[in-house]
């Protein structure tokens, strides 16, 4: 067969891939502020009523640093995977806005402090994949504008209270390529957080704030049965597109999954009408699942940075970074391969059972119990980690008000419930004593353990659960 | 009572001696204010009230044996400083009416050590300028000749220790503002180093380069206020964790044996009036008889200060100003004054994108440069010594339709706030009648050894005993 040449040099195809990133904030749950002594818990407090003179950006008010603060960040940073910064500072950004009482915030610019991590995701269809972490920088919140109808006028109102609370940002690279991975990396992210005790890390509070940036790359790629195509010709597949486009005021999972599922769909068919989507900044409105443009790229800030100089430049020594990394703890992806090897649980199990700090923690408690245990029915019943796991899981329980004693006797109780019939049982022993004569003989001349022996050997035929004392009484009657 | 011819020092002792109450010293500072501000401008706000009150506290606490540094001695405040329900305007419109809901540190450490804040002296607005004249309420005349300027831009600070409106008064200091209204008002105004007197409270200008201190009549005043101001402050992150030496300690003490290097720059300058040189030879003669070693040395960057300094300052106050935006504090953006809306376009412009690196960046570079000479320098000699001024006081509107000629009014002094070192001005003698200042520059956390020479060199001279004639 020949092969029309020129015509399959035209068969090419195109591709419209999603180019994604993400910022992702999260306040952090310290006791203070991130430059004052005002308490850092400002969620559904009383407007205004949380502040002094530094987070008001009063005239000669200064910011002091939070230790706790900078220490939480740079974990997070470490159990991202990240480098941190021997030497870091802050900076000033500058912008305008109501809620900005100082014109600038603090936040950090050419030396964050953690930078270079990486996560690894597993997405549904079981496929790792790494997503890189840029940097991992920590600044203040601003206030909270309110609109509202004051004595018939329409005003808008500022609240001071969350101005200066800690505030992480963590920054990735354009590493996703569907809202499916963006979706498990911001729930994996958040997990970690958790586990590192330093942020609740609600979306509906607004203690964790997604901002992805999105873009899609038109790739043409050549008909591979075509042999004539240098190599120069091939596109870059690693290349970016040259806008990106921002989305603002997403503040749930979900709300994550529609804004970027649209502006997909919205840039895709910009691309597909052959016009060439602008770098812009979209917010997101929840009520009709849309995306509109807030800000062009030319009208873009300037935020002037320059060192902050009423904080001196923090430095970290080796022996200091390598101390934070002991501070870590086993985190969800650790744990849930030792639970797999150390207890014999699934993967799926497994998973499951470290989604918290709290659920693990409450799951090898239990597990501990069973060995430590004085209960004779426990030990009896030879409770196992997996049957714990499935109760657990199975139950759904409330890990906040069953003890893990509490939840071995309910294990216990339930395991104990008969579910075989007198007759059945009296069957049983019968056979079980025909089977062996030798025991029946041992315990009626004193020896106990034949007594434990023919236990055994009525458990193992035994097609239900069953409390194991009716069983002995039963035995111990029959041997009368 | 003339509180012209009291110092600190005298005050305290007849305060102790009961020749009179706190209350009679406060009552002839408010007089006294009454009586000759109308002329001067010294204060914007006088806080009769509150000091009238504080004064009968401070008689309690002497009628009961209390001992404390200032108790019971009237003092001004710069109106950058923060001042818990007294207003604080900063000199500027825009923040006319606000009323600070709390002390600076260094007013806290005044009051706790027994001062009395008589009110709020009148200054360049948010101390943007070397004259005085930039104030939004008018400037402040130079008591020794009322055509004339008293220096900023803590110019009422100056004018009203020099009249005896107050026994002293603080400032702050970001390229000359203690020491040049010092100068020009026969005073000795400490700039001490860099983070040595917390800056939390003071309106912020440059931060990187206030530096917070006050103006007394003599030097023994002088160290006594500092020893009581400065130290670490946990509300400020840039104050030093340095020990603070009993200052009035070291007054006093020989001098011999003591290096002084004289900066050849310095005196080479451009403009250099031969009667200040002349001046300054001969207060260095007195040094030397005092058995200090003089000697040449050199800071080969000195150049570029200015040009350094009005990039990185402005830079600062354009961000540090950001926060009068018109959304509180009453005024909107256009209330600010002309030298005020100057530096925020110079700083913004230094520190947009495009430019940051060739203005912003390098000049931090520079001022590296000229933290090294001075560092270099005291690696040879204990102090420098250099003329405050090329020149006497100016006239009121001499320099103000030329902002170049005025920035440039500050070319002895900016270096020493580029390397963040202390100087102490000291009154050197007189030209035509008025005063001239002559500076003594030491390396970081050296005031002790500036205190030191002043004190000797005040031992001799007496400079501060001559009055202004009002």
């Amino acid at each position: 067969m020949v092969q029309n040449k020129t015509k399959s040099m035209n068969q090419e195809l195109t591709t419209y891939e999603p180019i994604i990133g993400i910022e992702i904030h999260v306040e952090l749950a310290t006791a203070s502020k991130m430059f004052c002594g005002c308490p850092a818990d400002q969620f559904g407090k009383e407007p205004n009523t949380q502040l002094c003179p530094i987070c008001l950006g009063l005239p000669g008010a200064l910011p002091v640093p939070n230790k706790k603060a900078v220490e939480w960040t740079i974990l997070l940073g470490l159990a991202l995977g990240c480098t941190v910064n021997e030497e870091s500072k802050f900076d000033r950004k500058h912008y305008f806005y109501p809620d900005l009482p100082k014109g600038y915030q603090i936040s950090q610019y050419d030396q964050p402090l953690a930078i270079n991590g990486s996560l690894e995701l597993k997405t549904q269809n079981s496929k790792l994949k790494t997503i890189r972490i840029h940097r991992v920088h920590l600044e203040e919140d601003t206030g909270k504008l309110m609109h509202a109808t004051v004595d018939g006028q329409r005003v808008s109102l500022v609240d001071f209270n969350r101005s200066g609370v800690p505030l992480v940002e963590i920054v990735t690279e354009p590493d996703f390529r569907s809202v499916e991975e963006v979706d498990v990396f911001a729930k994996k992210l958040q997990q970690i957080v958790r586990y590192l005790g330093i942020s609740g890390a609600d979306m509906e509070k607004g203690s964790m704030r997604i901002e992805p940036s999105v873009s899609i790359r038109k790739s043409q790629i050549p008909n591979p049965k075509s042999q004539t195509i240098s190599k120069s010709k091939i596109p870059n597949k690693n290349k970016l597109p040259a806008y990106r486009v921002e989305i603002k005021n997403i503040n749930s999972f979900k709300f994550a999954r529609n804004a970027i599922t649209y502006e997909i769909e919205r840039q895709t068919e910009l691309l597909e009408r052959g016009e060439m989507p602008t770098q812009q900044t979209r917010g997101f409105m929840e009520s009709k699942g849309v995306t509109i443009a807030q800000r062009e790229k030319e009208e873009a800030h300037d935020y002037r940075y320059f060192p902050e100089p009423d904080i001196p430049p923090m430095r970290f020594a080796q022996s200091q970074i390598s101390n934070f990394k002991s501070q870590i703890g086993e985190l969800p992806d650790t744990k849930r391969t030792r639970f797999m090897q150390e207890y014999g649980l699934s993967e799926y199990d497994a998973g499951l059972l470290v989604e918290s700090r709290k659920r693990s923690d409450y799951f090898e408690e239990a597990v501990k119990a069973t060995l430590d245990t004085g209960n004779q029915a426990i030990k009896l019943y030879q409770i196992s980690p997996k049957a714990i796991a499935n109760w657990i899981i199975n139950k759904k329980v409330d890990v906040a008000c069953v003890t893990p004693a509490q939840l071995l006797d309910q294990i216990v109780q339930a395991t104990a419930t008969t579910s075989v019939s007198d007759e059945d049982l009296e069957k049983i022993i019968n056979q079980v004593l025909a089977e062996n004569p030798k025991a029946v003989e041992d315990y009626k001349n004193g020896r106990e353990q034949a007594l434990l022996y023919l236990l055994g050997n009525v458990r193992k035929k035994l097609s239900g659960t069953m409390d194991m004392s009716i069983v002995r009484n039963g035995l111990l009657a029959r041997l009368r | 009572m003339d509180l012209s011819d009291l110092t600190i020092k005298e005050a305290r002792e007849k305060l102790h001696k009961k020749e009179f109450s706190a209350a009679e010293l406060v009552q002839a500072s408010l007089e006294r204010i009454t009586a000759i501000d109308p002329q001067i401008h010294a204060f914007l706000t006088v806080a009769q009230k509150e000091a009238t009150k504080a004064a009968q506290d401070a008689d309690q606490l002497i009628a009961q044996g209390v001992n404390k540094p200032l108790l019971g001695i009237p003092v001004a405040a710069k109106d950058l400083y923060s001042t818990q329900n007294i207003r604080t305007t900063a000199g500027a419109k825009i923040i006319e009416h606000y009323i600070p809901p709390y002390d600076a540190t260094a007013v806290c450490r005044l009051k706790e050590a027994g001062a009395i804040v008589i009110g709020k002296t009148n200054e360049d607005a948010w101390g943007h300028g070397s004259s005085g004249e930039n104030s939004d309420y008018g400037p402040t005349k130079n008591p020794y000749d009322l055509t004339r300027v008293p220096g900023g831009s803590s110019s009422g600070s100056a004018a009203a220790v020099a009249t005896g409106m107050c026994l002293a008064a603080t400032g702050t200091d970001t390229g000359s503002s203690i020491r040049l209204p010092a100068a020009f008002c026969n005073l000795v105004g400490i700039k001490p180093t860099y983070g040595r007197v917390p800056r939390y409270g003071i309106i912020a200008m440059a931060s990187s380069f206030d530096t917070i201190g006050h103006l007394t009549k003599t030097v023994y005043d002088n160290a006594l206020v500092c020893e009581i101001t400065s130290g670490k402050d946990p509300y400020d992150g840039t104050s030093a964790d340095v020990p603070v030496p009993k200052y009035t300690s070291w007054l006093g003490r020989p001098i011999r044996g003591m290096k002084i290097g004289l900066p050849k720059e310095y005196f080479d300058a451009n403009g250099m009036d031969g009667n200040i040189r002349r001046v300054i030879e001969t207060a260095t003669e007195v040094l030397k008889n005092l058995g200090a070693e003089i000697v040449d040395v050199s800071l080969p960057h000195t150049k570029y200060a200015m040009a350094c300094y009005y990039v990185l300052v402005p830079s600062e106050i354009s961000s540090n100003l950001a926060r009068f935006d018109g959304i509180r504090y009453g005024y909107t953006r256009e209330t600010f004054g002309q030298e005020a809306k100057r530096r925020i376009m110079i700083g913004t412009y230094a520190l947009s994108a495009g430019y940051y690196d060739a203005y912003y960046l390098k000049a931090a570079k520079v001022r590296t440069l000229i933290k090294k000479d001075f560092d270099d320098a005291f690696s040879n000699v204990d102090v420098l010594i250099v003329p405050s001024f090329p020149s006497t006081p100016f006239a009121i509107g001499e320099k103000t339709t030329d902002p170049l000629s005025m920035y440039l009014s500050d070319i002895f002094m900016c270096p020493v706030n580029l390397a963040g070192v202390p100087a102490i001005n000291m009154p050197a003698g007189f030209v035509d009648g008025l005063p001239v200042g002559m500076q003594i520059i030491g390396s970081q956390f050296a005031e002790e050894k500036l205190y030191k020479i002043a004190y000797a060199y005040e031992h001799e001279t007496e400079w501060y005993k001559i009055k202004p004639n009002l």
